[in-house]
């Protein structure tokens, strides 16, 4: 690959202008300025010749390559969020091929080493470009996950709809992961509000299986262990046929159809307790009285 | 040896576990408190584990057995204070504790055993 290097080091002004050129012309610059653009590729040169005089015979995986290797990751971390898309991203590599070939063909004598210096100039190249490709995929994967977490946490809002009664309305389906994070919040919340009745509403709960079932009744045993009283409310007659069809059994839990019922019925608990008091304390001072 | 203090207050037991629960401990707690009830003749048990951090299997069966104890003893048992880990972690166990009462805190659990001791009187008194 000594013809490689040859050019890096000797005609590198040169194949920057050449390659910077087909890079404007070939791909958008999606608010990059050329002079960030021309200021990336000049780096990328300037790493890939210090790394080639190292260990002229170097692929991307090999240790003289760890400097190229992080600013493509670098490239593609920046532009995976500025939203480029991934043939975009693969031309920032493959695009250097052109100019290095036509510089290639002018310096080598004869064929033989003609087609060996293109053969492994090829390799390297299309070993960069993977490995940027792979970079941004990787990044792109981080932000769905990202995104996904922060969806979790927003779709899981525990509202305090009187002193003492909490309401959690669920929306989207329910798996395992999102009832872990539905009893966490919840259970979090009733020791912080010390509340002694939760509802929690399954409005916008497209469907209840056996699965969705057990973990609902898995957050009202917690939260029955943690001594709060769970209502689960907004069962659609649907959803409520579908409970009975696949037998599952809700009897040790308190449903409403509508969160209205369950918060009168929530209000009537809390209230009770000091009620039931007071009406014993009534009949206690009258019980004296004969 | 170490042991958890059972306090007497009035006519109710309070037991506050400050200590993370072996199983020993757990054990010798389950004797102790059906011995005092009896020395006592404690109408409630309040079982105070706020501060309890870990629990295994073995430890959820000891709660649910105090309480069974205290009930075959006609006292009612009301455990407060349990944390969200320690709730998660038992119902993930397959513990639901069923016969057991709860409440948030201490206050509130009070008020429950006063209620349910209150009830009995009045039901003594006012027979149906």
């Amino acid at each position: 690959m000594s013809l490689l290097v040859e050019i890096l080091t000797k005609q590198q002004a040169d194949l920057l202008s050449d390659w910077n050129r087909d890079l404007v012309n070939q791909t958008r610059t999606n608010g990059l300025s050329e002079k960030e653009i021309a200021n990336q590729s000049k780096m990328l040169l300037e790493y890939l010749r210090d790394a080639l005089q190292q260990d002229g015979n170097a692929m991307v995986d090999a240790p003289a390559m760890s400097r190229v290797r992080q600013f493509l990751v670098d490239v593609a971390d920046a532009r995976a969020r500025q939203g480029f898309t991934p043939s975009e991203i693969a031309a920032l590599t493959f695009s250097l091929k052109r100019p290095v070939f036509l510089r290639l063909e002018k310096l080598a004598n004869g064929a033989d080493q003609l087609s060996a210096e293109i053969w492994a100039a090829t390799e390297l190249i299309d070993g960069l470009g993977l490995h940027t490709l792979n970079a941004f995929l990787r990044s792109r994967e981080e932000l769905i996950k990202r995104q996904e977490q922060d969806m979790l946490e927003l779709s899981t809002p525990v509202v305090q709809l009187w002193k003492g009664i909490l309401a959690l309305p669920l929306i989207g389906t329910l798996d395992s992961a999102r009832t872990q994070v539905v009893m966490e919040t919840l259970l979090q919340k009733i020791v912080e509000t010390e509340s002694r009745v939760a509802i929690i509403d399954i409005t916008g709960v497209p469907t209840v299986d056996t699965l969705v079932a057990q973990h609902l009744l898995k957050t009202v045993t917690a939260a029955r262990l943690m001594g709060a009283d769970c209502i689960i409310s907004g069962i659609r007659p649907q959803i409520a046929q579908t409970i009975v069809h696949l037998g599952i059994e809700l009897t040790d839990v308190t449903t409403r159809a509508t969160l209205a019922g369950a918060f009168q019925l929530a209000l009537q608990r809390t209230k009770l307790n000091a009620a039931a008091l007071h009406e014993f304390e009534r009949a206690k001072s009258g019980a004296k009285e004969f | 040896m170490e042991r958890i203090p059972i306090l007497r207050m009035g006519s109710y037991l309070l037991v506050t576990v400050q200590v993370d629960m072996h199983d020993q401990l757990a054990q010798q707690l389950q004797e102790d408190l059906a011995v005092k009830i009896v020395q006592t003749g404690a109408r409630g048990v309040l079982l105070d584990i706020s501060a309890l951090e870990l629990v295994d299997s073995f430890i959820g069966r000891m709660i649910g057995n105090i309480a069974a104890t205290a009930r075959v003893l006609d006292v009612a048992t009301v455990v407060v204070g349990m944390r969200p880990a320690v709730a998660i972690t038992l119902v993930e166990l397959g513990m639901s504790l069923p016969g057991v009462q709860t409440a948030l805190n201490v206050e509130l659990g009070m008020e429950l055993l006063r209620d349910r001791l209150e009830e009995t009187v009045f039901n003594d008194h006012f027979p149906e």
